[in-house]
């Protein structure tokens, strides 16, 4: 989240796409209602399904699944074709008076330079126009038809209301409304929150569909300030801290790029070269990485080894190492071995019946969590197998509950805090973190007699975190925040990090949480000085301790908030520095003499929020565009290109089609169970308040098909088929899809064979087909037929 | 002095002080003061957090001092963010350990397991026996797919392990995890994060 959960209570509208917080984070509910009952605020709820959020909404706008990028797409045309949007803040804090380079183009579908035989992008085109002396060429007004703005504006001129409509399904008077209550939060004094979720993210063009949403948010000038901002709503309790620590193939801690097998990587020098912007923030990149490579190897990382650069691994350039890549290399028994620390693939998919029969030719696994899984037991009678004729080796190692450890984990508003044990782990059961210590130190053991140079990086690791079985977290604490070598003392923040080998620091995002002081994340003071909610003495938030990211913008070009209502910081004359409610996410002594005073977001390499994302950030394309899921019901309506031009399509006979499979199905969670189900499953209070799988129909659906409440029902595709009972509510409705009724199921994946109580897996449905940036599945918009189980 | 909502709830904790604020009106700290006679002495309390989604609730564990028995867990009323709330997850936590009072929740994994090759069964194995065998497999597979370079660069890794996991690893854990698996030369490391 660019703002956090209480800062809710602080908008006037909420735009709820592609999630369901009053179900999936009843919290949200408190603070959202607290706005509605103290400000009149607005919440909207768009989603295929009425849901429990809706039913506390103001407005509800349903959609087909996967066209979120063409509802987002007719908000900003009407916003821009009606002059609704922030012209100041546009105009001074985004990328829309700068020009693009001459040869930048779409048309039909696609954007300049498309190689359709290697099925991507070239990005040269892509890029702003510079004058002769190599600065961004940029019209102030905005009127030169190659400005950013006059380009955005044609882009989305074909997202007419009527054309979004026969898309998404979406009655045009109830989009008409959401469009026209979400603008007004353009108004100063008002703020508007986008809240989204694996809705949003689970899509072929998920990656672009978020985009929308920035640009929709830059566009009505509601980042920086309390009630607004771009706020993912993460499904786990550490999937924020999980993924800030890089537990992803192409991330290192703090998101940095894992080095590949390429020239541009060849060595030390050449990584920070490339990977090292001359301008923003990250032209810091050196200190960082440097400062990871020391908590790696400390004091064998010297200047005279790259800091032990070639002991870390390199990628190869052309494999894909991602979730899917991961699983169709090992269907082609590419992988002999592989650690599961509580992941559970059978059920959490995609293509689940796929992952089971990948999973027989591994040698071994070695699964670690609280419960048996049904990935633990892939190679039962129970998963679908024959256990004879799988050989591969199952280590199995029970992990403590939480409360049966301590440390620290990030909420979704980037909150880090600790928790503390307040029981020992129950049986033999251990702390992830003293399993993790245990093999460590093995292998260390194994390795210590190597002369081979291949096993120089494991024997160099800094391990120091104590010889017992149990691991000193406070060690493990103190190095994520950052160590100065020459002093021994905690880093205060990362901005004394260097990139001279003087500094450890194992994650610089969260270097600043335990400085000197002591550990920042277990404070537990209740002032909120500014009322606003912030509570900046309740434990720790990344970076810096700033709760509202980019909160530059919530003040205007000469320093002054924009509304006293939606004050942050303001520039302080008298001292010569920004001050205000929360840690200013800008440096604080840049006055306005500094040309960079008028730049709020300082990641990027010139401060301006894009609406144009130049230089291939996103492959995809410089700009959203609606393209169809891959299995859809329809053609796309917009372009003479279906889907989205760069996917990898991994099992192309497993498409399935609109004919056989006329239904367009989504994943979803229910409040009561929680990811693939273990940890709900096993417990006697949440399966009893829900004790089966189901799918969900709509009435008219159910009477098409004869079904009613409590049948069983046969739900399939080309992947596999589930046999479950039907559920038919009046919250799943059909859509007018282009003058043809469609209609939409959906199913729970909380589901598998182990636990309490067991049902089918929705997950056996779900597509190898991932974003085009990301790889993440498209679990929401695939194609299923329903018929009778009789 | 009206009572505040954080205020209820620590006295709703202090059980039998429920009853004396009905008694001495909703003054909380007269309650409090009759409260203390009634307060369950060996409770210990631990703040901790919720496990389940993202919101980062703060919850409560209370243990009993004597037997360091888990006794139940309820919201923290002093969190900023649910102020003493749980929906029906974070209520369930108790059950993670607990269906009741001196009651482990059997289906709990409490021993480390080894199923082998073409076995129908899982047999209980030694910690230190599960430790040294996986330590030895990991080095086994490392040392016979290891690729020390690619076209003159040295590349240092292993394509035949893979790491996944885990979305509800503490932030200490997921650092050192990363850390061992790129110490080995693991470059598959994947997790929730991506679906």
């Amino acid at each position: 989240m660019t703002n956090h959960w209480i800062d809710l209570k602080n908008t006037d509208c909420a735009l709820i796409i592609g999630a369901n917080p009053f179900e999936n984070h009843p919290v949200s509910a408190k603070w959202l209602m607290e706005a509605k009952v103290k400000r009149g605020a607005k919440i909207i709820s768009v989603d295929p399904r009425f849901t429990r959020t809706s039913s506390k909404a103001d407005l509800y706008a349903p959609l087909r699944a996967g066209t979120d990028i063409a509802f987002i797409g007719g908000m900003i045309n009407y916003i821009l074709e009606n002059e609704l949007y922030d012209h100041e803040y546009v105009a001074n804090y985004t990328n829309a008076s700068f020009l693009v380079h001459d040869d930048y183009k779409f048309e039909d579908g696609l954007f300049s330079g498309y190689d359709p035989k290697e099925r991507k992008y070239d990005f040269s085109t892509w890029d702003y126009k510079k004058n002769e002396k190599g600065e961004i060429a940029k019209d102030p007004t905005l009127k030169n038809p190659r400005t950013v703005f006059q380009l955005l504006k044609q882009h989305y001129s074909r997202y007419t209301i009527d054309k979004v409509c026969e898309i998404t399904g979406t009655p045009k008077e109830i989009y008409l409304e959401v469009i026209k209550t979400f603008a007004q939060t353009s108004q100063k004094g008002k703020s508007g929150t986008i809240m989204y979720a694996m809705g949003g993210t689970q899509h072929s063009c998920g990656s672009q569909i978020v985009r929308s949403y920035a640009i929709l948010q830059l566009l009505l000038g509601n980042m920086g300030v309390p009630g607004g901002g771009v706020n993912a709503l993460r499904g786990e309790s550490n999937v924020q801290g999980s993924t800030d620590f890089g537990l992803l193939n192409n991330n290192i801690t703090g998101y940095i790029n894992t080095p590949i097998a390429q020239l541009e990587h060849k060595d030390l020098k050449a990584y920070l070269e490339s990977e090292t912007p001359k301008t923003g923030f990250w032209n810091n990149k050196p200190k960082f990485f440097v400062s990871y490579l020391k908590a790696m190897y400390f004091d064998k990382a010297t200047k005279d080894n790259e800091f032990g650069y070639q002991w870390f691994p390199k990628r190869h350039a052309k494999k894909n190492y991602t979730y899917i890549g991961l699983f169709e290399n090992l269907a082609k028994g590419e992988l002999e071995g592989m650690l599961l620390f509580g992941q559970n693939p059978i059920v959490g998919g995609p293509n689940s019946n796929r992952e089971r029969e990948a999973l027989k030719n591994l040698k071994w696994m070695v699964a670690v969590d609280l419960w048996m899984t049904e990935t633990m037991r892939f190679w039962t009678e129970d998963a679908g197998s024959n256990p004879a004729e799988v050989q591969t080796e199952v280590f199995v190692l029970p992990a403590a509950a939480s409360f049966e450890k301590q440390g620290s984990i990030a909420s979704s508003g980037r909150w880090i805090q600790w928790r503390w044990k307040a029981v020992e782990p129950l049986g033999q059961s251990k702390a992830d973190l003293d399993i993790i210590h245990l093999l460590a130190l093995e292998l260390k053991k194994l390795y210590a007699q190597s002369q081979k140079p291949e096993d120089e990086p494991i024997k160099n690791l800094y391990w120091n975190y104590g010889n017992t079985n149990e691991c000193d977290i406070d060690r493990v604490a103190r190095e994520i925040n950052g160590i100065d070598l020459t002093t021994g003392k905690q880093v205060e923040n990362f901005l004394q990090l260097a990139d001279d080998g003087s500094t450890l620091c194992g994650n610089w995002i969260y270097s600043g949480f335990y400085p000197e002081a002591g550990n920042l994340a277990q404070r537990r003071e209740q002032d909120d000085p500014s009322g606003l909610g912030l509570y900046p003495k309740w434990t720790y938030a990344w970076p810096l301790n700033r709760r509202i990211l980019y909160n530059r913008a919530s003040a205007d070009p000469t320093g002054k908030p924009w509304h006293p209502d939606k004050a942050v910081i303001w520039w302080d004359e008298t001292q010569k520095k920004w001050v205000g409610h929360d840690v200013p996410d800008f440096k604080a002594i840049i006055g306005p003499d500094d040309p960079a005073f008028v730049n709020p977001f300082i990641m990027q390499t010139d401060g301006k929020g894009w609406l144009f994302a130049p230089q291939g950030k996103l492959k995809d394309g410089p700009f959203p565009e609606h393209y169809e899921p891959w299995e859809s019901p329809v053609q796309n309506l917009l372009s003479s290109v279906q889907n989205n031009p760069i996917i990898k399509v991994w099992r192309p006979e497993e498409q399935s089609d609109v004919q056989n499979y006329p239904y367009v199905a989504i994943t979803y969670r229910v409040s009561e169970h929680w990811q693939a189900g273990a940890m709900t499953r096993n417990l006697p209070w949440q399966v009893e308040l829900v004790p089966e799988m189901f799918v969900e129909i709509g009435e008219e659906l159910a009477q098409e098909l004869g079904v009613k409440s409590g049948d069983e029902v046969i739900v399939e595709n080309k992947r596999g088929a589930i046999k479950v009972k039907a559920y038919v509510t009046k919250r799943m409705k059909p859509l007018m899809v282009n003058g043809i009724k469609r209609h939409q199921v959906g199913l729970p994946w909380h589901f598998g064979f182990q636990g309490l109580v067991t049902g089918e897996t929705a997950n056996k449905l779900t597509p190898y087909l991932g974003d085009a940036n990301t790889m993440i599945p498209e679990y929401k918009g695939f194609l299923v037929n329903v018929r009778r189980a009789k | 002095m009206a009572i505040t909502r954080r205020d209820f709830l620590k006295l709703s904790a202090l059980s039998t002080a429920v009853l004396m604020t009905a008694e001495l009106g909703l003054d909380s700290s007269k309650a409090y003061a009759q409260a203390q006679k009634y307060r369950i002495k060996t409770a210990k309390k631990t703040p901790t957090l919720c496990p389940f989604c993202s919101a980062g609730c703060g919850m409560l564990a209370y243990t009993d001092t004597k037997t360091g028995e888990l006794l139940y867990v309820v919201g923290d009323p002093d969190h900023p963010v649910n102020r003493g709330g749980a929906c029906s997850k974070g209520a369930s936590i108790y059950q993670i350990r607990n269906i009741a009072p001196g009651n482990p929740n059997p289906k709990r994994l409490t021993k480390p397991l080894y199923r082998a090759p073409g076995s129908r069964e899982f047999k209980e194995v030694t910690w230190d026996w599960a430790i040294a065998e996986i330590a030895k497999r990991i080095k086994e597979t490392r040392d016979k797919t290891f690729i020390k370079s690619e076209e003159g660069i040295p590349v240092m890794r292993t394509d035949q392990i893979a790491c996944l996991g885990g979305a509800a690893l503490d932030n200490e854990e997921t650092y050192l995890l990363q850390k061992l698996m790129r110490g080995l030369g693991v470059v598959y490391i994947e997790h929730q994060a991506r679906l």
